[in-house]
């Protein structure tokens, strides 16, 4: 039963575990992946999870029965963006966790995310970050739409849920400000100019410990091992360089003229 | 020679900049066969004539309003009749949500953020917060690429008087539709992502940007901001420079009451020359400045803006 016709709400909220960007990230190995060594719940994803929330409060939240449910695909160890989802108030949690999906580009991610939603089955709104803040592609979102034969509304900034079942967004581009509707079930981003997020309290992360987290294995999906990973991508990294740090060139403190000198400054390197 | 396919989304007489490096990557890359978003227009096909493209696709009537999934059917069906060696399309919200869709709708390889394309079809791109250069190639189909803009000089081709084909738009499937377009003022200086120079104002210029202005237009700058100073509604959020705004590398980027968090560095720390103005002398920005001011961003701006102006006469 759908949303529109009376049934509870049922959000779907992607989140990824990510290398936290406050230390140096590296690309290791022959595949030149990310080092994911010091990870956190992507910071974007939070804003996600905090409209999949507010989506659900609206409506009279948990207790009324609607859920939000965070699914993250990744290693072992992304388990613990589901943790904190479920601390900050998500519901359920499920993890898609498979050696064979080590290397997935946004084609492979997609894929299998689409598949682990059809194999769960039965959401209205699918909520994604604006964002993963490693690949910075921003393109799982969309394929996701186009996979599923989804309505996307993305890039979103503030969203609304009429009772008649139609979300309401507003997308911004440099020169235009969009409002965008779109029917049930559909595929939602949201970039972090809505509310900030909530930080998980005492009672949040209790009541975490006891909430169910499924994990999924590629054969409880019935994904072939082929079609994800380093063997399902469609692009390929062939080399990686680091950028040599910047390094600091010369700080003056102002004594009066440091206008002056920063425009001999500009003049000397022909910046005029 | 091999059709290079070019997405031009609002086509016009005069084209933007980003759409004439577009073109002239595809030149240098093949031969450019050109998609509109919108019905062609005698002049926007002269434009693209003049860059080189061979051929026009473009839908007979205006696609529906719809986000993202028409463009998405529309290229991916040119893309089909065409076969192009590559697609390329701009590197804006919109450009970057078309090229997945058209990719799962190709079964191919998308790369975004290009800064390159080699005659190979391997693509560079600054990963990670500007940390890393990769070069990728998409593995599988025709590969999509979306390119940064200030990535190639454009340059005008022999002209060409491409064909013009008329395309039925097909059923895009279920889709958003756009209720409500509202146009945002434009500011009269340049584009914050074409721009040479960049002046950016941050919460120590606390509430007031006319300084930065001042200065901007002194050097004939773009406008930029940290979070910080959009979060406060002292000037729009589409002015944002870093992680989740513009990312940009002007030849000069100018950080005025800015501290330089990591993700406001990550959108700005490929510039060529970054100069900072900070009372705070610990300021992080000044690690990665080339010149550093430990001043009042109030006395420092116009003091070089009135100094600018007096030296150009
Ligand atoms: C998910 C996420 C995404 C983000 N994305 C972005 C982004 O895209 N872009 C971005 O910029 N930030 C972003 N941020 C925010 C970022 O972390 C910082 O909070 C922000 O960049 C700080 O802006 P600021 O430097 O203007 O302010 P502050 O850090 O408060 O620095 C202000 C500086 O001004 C100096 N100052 C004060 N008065 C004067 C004066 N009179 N003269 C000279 N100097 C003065 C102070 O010494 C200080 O160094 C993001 C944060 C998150 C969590
Ligand atoms: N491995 C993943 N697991 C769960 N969600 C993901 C994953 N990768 C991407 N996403 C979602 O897709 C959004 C955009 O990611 P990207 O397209 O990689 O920039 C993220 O903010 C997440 O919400």
């Amino acid at each position: 039963m759908s949303v529109a016709s009376g049934g509870p709400l049922k959000v779907l909220v992607l989140v990824k575990h990510v290398p936290d960007a406050q230390f140096d990230r590296h690309l290791a190995g022959a595949d030149h992946s990310i080092d994911r060594s010091e990870s956190i719940l992507s910071e974007l994803d939070e804003y996600a999870i905090e409209s999949a929330l507010q989506l659900i409060e609206a409506r009279g939240g948990a207790k009324a029965g609607h859920t939000v449910t965070a699914l993250t695909m990744g290693p072992e160890r992304a388990a613990a963006a589901v943790k904190k989802a479920l601390q900050m108030g998500a519901t359920d949690g499920v993890h898609v966790c498979d050696p064979a999906l080590a290397g997935s580009d946004a084609a492979a991610t997609s894929l299998a995310l689409a598949t682990a939603i059809n194999h769960l089955g039965g959401f209205d709104v699918v909520l994604a970050g604006m964002a993963s803040t490693d690949g910075e592609t921003s393109i799982v979102p969309a394929q996701l739409a186009e996979r599923l034969g989804l309505p996307q509304l993305t890039m979103a900034s503030a969203l609304e849920l009429g009772d008649d079942g139609v979300l309401t967004g507003r997308r911004d581009s440099d020169t235009t400000s969009t409002t965008l509707q779109a029917t049930l079930p559909a595929v939602v981003s949201v970039t972090d100019q809505g509310e900030e997020p909530r930080y998980p309290n005492f009672k949040g992360i209790m009541g975490a410990k006891k909430k169910k987290t499924v994990t999924l294995a590629l054969s409880d999906l019935g994904l072939d091992a082929a079609h994800v990973g380093v063997a399902g991508s469609w692009t390929h990294v062939e080399d990686a360089q680091a950028r040599p740090p910047r390094t600091a060139g010369t700080v003056i403190t102002d004594e009066g003229d440091a206008g002056v000198q920063l425009v001999d400054f500009l003049a000397d390197k022909k910046l005029l | 020679m091999a059709n290079i396919l070019v997405f031009i989304n609002t086509p016009t007489a005069q084209l933007g900049k980003a759409q004439r490096e577009l073109l002239t990557l595809a030149h240098r890359l093949g031969e450019p066969v050109v998609v509109f978003g919108a019905p062609a227009t005698d002049e926007a096909v002269t434009a693209v004539g003049g860059l080189g493209a061979t051929a026009v696709y473009a839908p007979s009537g205006a696609l529906d309003a719809t986000l993202i999934a028409g463009e998405a059917a529309l290229v991916a069906d040119v893309a089909r009749s065409t076969e192009p060696a590559a697609v390329l399309l701009p590197n804006t919200a919109d450009g970057k949500e078309i090229a997945a869709r058209v990719g799962i709708k190709l079964s191919s390889g998308v790369i975004t953020d290009a800064v390159d394309v080699a005659a190979d079809l391997t693509v560079t791109k600054s990963v990670l917060a500007g940390g890393y250069t990769v070069t990728a190639r998409a593995t599988h189909g025709v590969p999509v690429i979306t390119v940064k803009p200030n990535s190639v000089e454009p340059v005008a081709a022999a002209a060409a008087s491409p064909a013009v084909t008329a395309v039925e738009v097909t059923d895009a499937g279920p889709a958003a539709t756009v209720t409500h377009t509202a146009d945002k003022p434009a500011s009269g200086r340049p584009a914050l992502q074409d721009a040479r120079i960049v002046v950016s104002g941050g919460r120590g210029v606390d509430g007031d940007f006319s300084q930065v202005e001042e200065l901007a237009d002194a050097l004939g700058a773009a406008v930029g901001a940290s979070r910080a100073a959009t979060d406060a509604g002292w000037i729009e959020h589409s002015y944002q420079v870093g992680q989740t705004g513009k990312t940009i590398s002007p030849q000069l980027y100018i950080g005025a009451g800015i501290s330089g968090a990591i993700q406001h560095k990550a959108g700005m720390q490929t510039a060529q020359v970054i100069v900072a103005v900070n009372s705070d002398e610990d300021a992080p920005i000044f690690e990665i400045a080339d010149f550093g001011i430990v001043g009042d961003v109030r006395t420092v701006l116009p003091q070089a803006a009135a100094e600018i102006k007096r030296r150009q006469g």
